[in-house]
């Protein structure tokens, strides 16, 4: 079944007289349960697909499906709301509110789920014992390491029960040996039947997948 | 997201900063705290200055020279016109129905022995004062009819004036020296402490006679009508204009009763209240400029954390509401300490000098602070919720 379905997607920025086509006929699907690496250099285009995915940004152009939704007509409340339900994303640079606890930070989204302060600690519970932090509830994130800062991330974006998972360059900020950490997570998450996917330009790191989509240019190659 | 876990979020933030919140919050709190402080010292003055002119008799009525509420001021540029003679009149004219009594009024050194006073106040009154003004006597007795008739050298003295010339002795009978001549002193007054900082001690009554010659003064400062039925002061009143108007004009002299000089005396400390509660206001409307800036600068601070809540679902009036409660939060807090503060500093002043603490000013200081912080926290707040999340989250 397919979870997203990009077609014919073309985004085209406008800075007075400069146009420049960030991605050119974009057509992509991505099934439940996959776990797909978009790979490419800096300026390929990457991130901006990865945006519209997330339902940050929207196309210029073509028909973007997410569930067997048609996007390209929700308000932006809507959108918050579907990121709300169906997205959990990973950053580069984690995201992680500082001076708030691990348990804080990854029950974040679900305040605006309107999910009860004891019910979101439970989940926020279960979501970093599936990443491997049950016994650093209470640190914050200068407490921990990179990995573990990453972990929490993820665990953020696990709590609310995603349809799929977004991850942009998630190794990005990390040493090689973390790097493997999250990747594992990854692969274990996979297993359990999560979407996944990857933004990366590390050939390394996108073996991980069992999918890899090369963009160039703003091309699928 | 619900309003207690916007405020949730709002506490956490503002107690993430705590000196800058607290510094804050301070504009607001010292606006609050001197509107308050203000107007509890203006209501006292008025609550003052009321009981004082109530405990002179509800059927006093003053004639005074020039125009009061008319163009020009009593005393002002104005020629005082009025003289003895119009006192006379009203006396004969009022007879039976109110006890008049003209005053004039020269500040003088007194001397006894090698003691001065300086500065004092001599009134020179009729023999009827004391039916029309309430004084009481220590000592001795007021002047009479025959008194002010040969014009004697007599005088009833004030505490201050006691203190000052006689210490421990005994004043009665003594000769005091009055800007150079000599006065018998026949009585003492209680004391009635001081008005505005002015002692009303420090005086001196003698004979208006006396007085008049003295010191060469034919004009009056005041004339006091003590009507007889309290019931009929503004019959009286109406009389009184008559009678003067034979020989003045109406420009010339005010009768005024306590009810008028009480509606004068609350005009005066309405516009009092609104000049001293406008000043604090515009402290307070600083203070909101004070939250404005920081939380623009929060705000900025904030942009990745904006950008992250936005992705992770929160909808734009989300963050402007988490930011607008904060704002609130940040000045309605002020608003409180500043009432705790002025209330306890009103207290602190009242015991040296009236002041009262109307219900009105801590409500309108507590809404106007609140006020304040809607509408300088709605400029950030829209600010942060138009943030867009793709740029928000690359922010450094």
């Amino acid at each position: 079944m397919t979870l997203v379905k990009l077609s014919k997607i073309n985004k085209i920025y406008n800075s007075g007289e400069i146009k420049f086509q960030a991605l050119k006929n974009i057509n992509l699907d991505i099934k439940k349960g996959e776990f797909a690496a978009i790979v490419g250099a800096s300026g390929s285009g990457k991130s901006t697909l990865m945006n519209i995915i997330g339902l940050l940004d929207k196309p210029t152009t073509g028909l973007y499906e997410l569930d067997g939704q048609n996007t390209s007509r929700l308000k932006e409340d809507n959108s918050a709301r579907i990121r709300n339900k169906k997205i959990g994303f990973v950053f580069q640079s984690f995201n992680l509110l500082p001076r708030t606890s691990a348990l804080d930070n990854v029950a974040m989204p679900l305040i605006y789920a309107g999910v009860s302060e004891s019910e979101r600690k439970d989940m926020a519970k279960k979501a970093l014992e599936q990443v491997g932090l049950d016994d650093k509830l209470n640190s914050r994130p200068s407490q921990l390491s990179g990995g573990q800062q990453q972990r929490v991330a993820i665990a953020r974006a696990l709590v609310n029960n995603p349809e799929i998972i977004l991850a942009d360059e998630p190794t990005g900020n990390l040493d090689s040996k973390s790097g493997q950490e999250i990747m594992k997570i990854f692969q274990e998450l996979h297993n359990q039947g999560k979407t996944i996917v990857m933004i990366t330009h590390e050939a390394d790191i996108a073996k991980n997948a069992e999918r890899v989509v090369k963009i160039m240019d703003g091309e699928i190659t | 997201m619900e309003i207690v876990q916007t405020i949730k979020s709002a506490f956490t933030a503002i107690l993430a900063n705590k000196v800058r919140s607290f510094l804050t919050t301070l504009g607001i709190v010292i606006g609050v705290t001197s509107v308050i402080l203000l107007i509890a010292v203006v209501s006292g003055l008025q609550t003052f200055i009321t009981t004082q002119i109530q405990g002179l008799g509800s059927n006093l009525l003053f004639v005074i020279p020039g125009r009061v509420g008319g163009a020009r001021s009593p005393g002002g540029i104005q020629e005082n016109k009025l003289v003895y003679q119009d006192a006379l009149n009203l006396k004969m004219k009022l007879a039976g129905e109110a006890e008049i009594s003209g005053a004039v009024q020269k500040n003088a050194t007194l001397q006894f022995k090698n003691k001065n006073d300086k500065g004092a106040a001599v009134f020179g009154v009729e023999a009827t004062y004391p039916k029309i003004i309430s004084i009481k006597l220590s000592g001795g007795r007021f002047f009479r009819e025959v008194d002010q008739q040969a014009a004697r050298r007599v005088a009833v003295i004030g505490q201050t004036v006691k203190n000052n010339l006689f210490a421990q002795g005994q004043p009665l009978n003594q000769s005091v020296d009055v800007a150079g001549q000599k006065y018998t002193v026949i009585g003492i007054l209680e004391p009635r402490g001081s008005i505005f900082g002015i002692d009303q001690d420090n005086s001196i009554y003698v004979p208006i006679t006396t007085a008049q010659r003295q010191f060469g003064i034919d004009r009056l400062n005041t004339i006091y009508i003590g009507v007889n039925n309290p019931g009929n002061v503004a019959g009286v009143q109406k009389k009184a204009i008559a009678i003067l108007k034979k020989r003045l004009t109406e420009d010339d002299f005010t009768v005024q009763s306590q009810e008028q000089t009480l509606s004068t005396i609350s005009q005066i400390t309405g516009v009092l209240t609104a000049a001293l509660g406008g000043i604090a206001a515009i402290s307070l409307l600083v203070g909101g400029i004070g939250i404005m800036n920081i939380m623009l600068v929060s705000v900025t601070e904030r942009t990745r954390e904006i950008g992250l809540r936005k992705a992770v679902g929160a909808r734009p009036s989300d963050i402007r509401n988490q930011f607008l409660v904060e704002a609130i939060i940040l000045s309605g807090f002020g608003g409180i300490i500043g009432i705790v503060l002025g209330v306890g500093i009103s207290l602190i002043v009242g015991r040296f000098f009236t002041t009262t603490v109307p219900w009105w000013s801590v409500l309108l200081s507590f809404g106007f602070s609140t006020l304040v912080g809607i509408i300088f926290g709605v400029t950030p707040a829209i600010r942060a919720a138009r943030l867009d999340p793709i740029q928000a989250l690359r922010y450094e």
